[in-house]
């Protein structure tokens, strides 16, 4: 399936600075696979420490099947570097975030597993933030994104994250799509 | 004639699978990739949910470092573990080892020890090659002429998978140390006293290669301690070129080459070296009479001064955290704990140095040391030598190998509020314990405070009243 174009209703989570801590708590960090990250993402704001619910989750009202786009305050995605944050909100359901600001290393890493991080002008940030469930058109070609009953505007990638994005890969497939180029340095190299 | 190259270069060329593109970065062959049980198991479960197999598990090797508790089994053979899960972390190391075929160094094995320093003593690091490992402190590798990075979870899982890396090709970065070192003076301050000088950032993008008179003197031990610290400023290797004192550290090592081998590998590695007239895309000149013993004051490795200084003014929130006053010295502050080990600083020379001041010295009361050798091999040499009698005398803990305190993972940590001086390389905020105050310091500085139960001056030690 090519990942070109996400269209989609967003849901809106409108904090500033939300940390890699909060998207997923770092005693999940000892896991040794990769089961069970849905229930992990934002785990403090969804559940008690008990495992029951929180009365004032607030994600509770979120239609994952529909709102797979997350528009949140500014420097999302702050903190400890950990992987296990793209990989947590992946698994709960989201596939691209849209903020005025992220983290660089989680954005980075985000990129790499093929979660898409939207920077935008803080502008379209507080207009997304003040009409939550908008439908958005996410164009990964031409890096461009409709917000509906608003307008059209462009977010920044580097190349090689927009190359794997546009073409359904990730970068293992694309290192595996060379794969007889492999082979032939392992020979010629003696290795 | 070709273009004068850097060492740099020349391991980078020897390794493109695939060049760089505009839109894509290179493919790099990696000879060797190192594993422990901390940042390899989501790369492993991946692999199997693509259905992949590990492509070369002859390039791969492994051992448990991190979460491993560093006090020895009891006499049912059990282990203190910090927690359950850390047990089942180095639990799934052995199922995912097993599994693949890799050759592990677990519990049994006498050469098992923290990953950057039991690679090198197995001769598994050499010249000329591409390594990584799922760890910060990979550089480390860069003392013997080897590129070495450090790469994250799902980098393993693409090594794991395919054996290659995708990087796009950093920047050079020169650093040249000229001059011998004053007495007292170590490796850990040379390295310490760099990112002082050109900041946390002041790598960021590059590899660094380091070179000079200074830093040919040095043993490979501290040739180490400086290559594993340049992921303090930023930078994403460091490189020393490999010379004779590199070629003798790796001769009959088991996995270093042999016989007629050995000196075909020894011809080539002497090819690896920069060029006359190739240039860094920057260069940093240093010289070595002006490095004094040095810590760090503050909250990330680049807050350094030497240790008779005084701590300087502009940073509220690390004068805060480590309650200094600026202007005011960090000698003579009340240290709790001293930690001799980690990565960058638990071989045997660092032992030795440690030693020589614990020698007929006493830790002073209400300080704690914890002596923490870097691994199985490490530990049995200084036991023939007789060091560990000289830290049990002294009153210091001898403990079996593996990171401790550097980072904590083990439960090895600190009191909230506790002054510790420690060998290791990251002094942020709670990474030996939540509210721990580190000062990053050498062997000398560290074994001298512990006998003081002051930051010290290891210079001044022969007046101390033991
Ligand atoms: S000793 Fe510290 S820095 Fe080195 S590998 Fe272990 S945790 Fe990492």
């Amino acid at each position: 399936m090519s990942r070109a174009l996400i269209e989609s209703r967003t849901f809106n989570l409108p904090v500033k600075n939300i940390d890699t801590d909060q998207i997923i708590p770092a005693h999940f960090l000892t896991m040794t696979g990769r089961e069970g990250l849905d229930r992990a993402c934002f785990f403090a704001w969804r559940f008690n420490e008990d495992g029951s619910d929180k009365a004032d989750n607030p994600l509770r009202n979120h239609d994952r099947a529909r709102q797979q786009v997350l528009v949140t305050g500014e420097n999302f995605g702050c903190g400890s570097s950990r992987e296990h944050a793209p990989w947590a909100l992946l698994d709960y359901g989201f596939r691209a975030v849209i903020s005025s600001r992220f983290a660089d290393i989680f954005r980075g890493n985000a990129l790499k597993n093929g979660l898409l991080p939207i920077t935008v002008d803080e502008a379209v940030a507080n207009w997304l933030l003040d009409n939550p469930d908008t439908v958005v058109a996410i164009d990964i070609e031409n890096r461009s994104l409709k917000v509906r009953g608003y307008g059209r505007f462009d977010f920044p990638m580097d190349p090689f994250s927009a190359y794997c994005l546009v073409r359904g890969i990730d970068p293992l497939d694309f290192i595996l799509q060379g794969a007889d180029d492999i082979r032939r340095y392992e020979e010629s190299h003696g290795k | 004639m070709s273009e004068p190259s850097t060492l740099f270069e020349k391991i980078w060329q020897r390794h493109v699978v695939r060049p760089e593109t505009d839109e894509t970065p290179a493919v790099l062959y990696v000879d060797l990739q190192l594993l422990h049980e901390v940042t390899s198991p989501q790369a492993f479960s991946e692999l199997e949910r693509r259905g992949l197999a590990l492509r070369r598990p002859d390039r791969h090797l492994a051992t448990i470092d991190h979460s491993t508790p560093t006090t020895p089994a009891d006499k049912h053979g059990e282990y203190d573990w910090t927690t359950a899960q850390a047990r089942i972390q180095v639990e799934t190391l052995y199922e995912n080892c097993e599994k693949h075929g890799i050759e592990l160094h677990g519990w049994d094995s006498p050469n098992r020890g923290i990953v950057h320093v039991m690679g090198p003593e197995m001769g598994a690091t050499q010249p000329g090659m591409t390594i990584v490992c799922g760890d910060s402190h990979t550089a480390t590798h860069g003392a013997f002429g080897a590129l070495a990075f450090g790469i994250g979870t799902t980098e393993v899982g693409h090594v794991l998978a395919s054996q290659c890396l995708l990087q796009s090709k950093p920047k050079t970065l020169g650093i040249r140390v000229e001059g011998d070192l004053e007495p007292g003076v170590t490796p850990k301050d040379v390295i310490l006293h760099i990112i002082g000088r050109i900041g946390v950032g002041g790598g960021t993008g590059s590899v660094i290669e380091y070179f000079g008179s200074t830093f040919r003197a040095m043993d490979m031990a501290g040739r180490m301690t400086v290559c594993n610290m340049s992921i303090e400023c930023g930078a994403r290797a460091g490189l020393i070129a490999p010379d004779e004192t590199t070629f003798s550290y790796l001769q009959d090592r088991p996995k270093a080459p042999s016989g007629a081998n050995w000196d075909a590998a020894v011809a080539d590695w002497r090819t690896l070296k920069t060029d006359p007239g190739a240039e860094f895309d920057r260069l940093v000149e240093i010289d070595a009479a002006g490095i004094e013993p040095s810590v760090t004051w503050g909250i990330h490795p680049g807050m350094v001064m030497g240790v008779g200084g005084s701590v300087p003014d502009g940073e509220p929130d690390a004068l805060g955290y480590m309650q200094l006053q600026a202007g005011s010295p960090l000698a003579g502050e009340s240290v709790d704990v001293v930690f001799i080990g980690s990565c960058t600083n638990s071989r045997l020379s660092d032992l030795r140095a440690a030693a020589a001041v614990f020698r007929g010295r006493q830790v002073a009361d209400g300080t704690r040391a914890l002596v923490v050798p870097g691994s199985g091999l490490t530990k049995r040499q200084a036991e023939a030598e007789g060091l560990d009698e000289i830290f049990r005398a002294a009153g210091a803990e001898w403990r079996e190998p593996g990171c401790s305190m550097c980072l904590g993972m083990n439960g090895d940590i600190a009191q909230p509020g506790e002054l510790v001086v420690s060998t290791s390389n990251r002094n942020f905020k709670g990474r030996q314990g939540p509210g721990v105050r580190t000062v990053l310091a050498s062997p000398l500085t560290a074994a001298a405070s512990a006998v003081t139960g002051r930051v010290t001056d290891p210079r001044e030690l022969p007046e101390v009243t033991p």
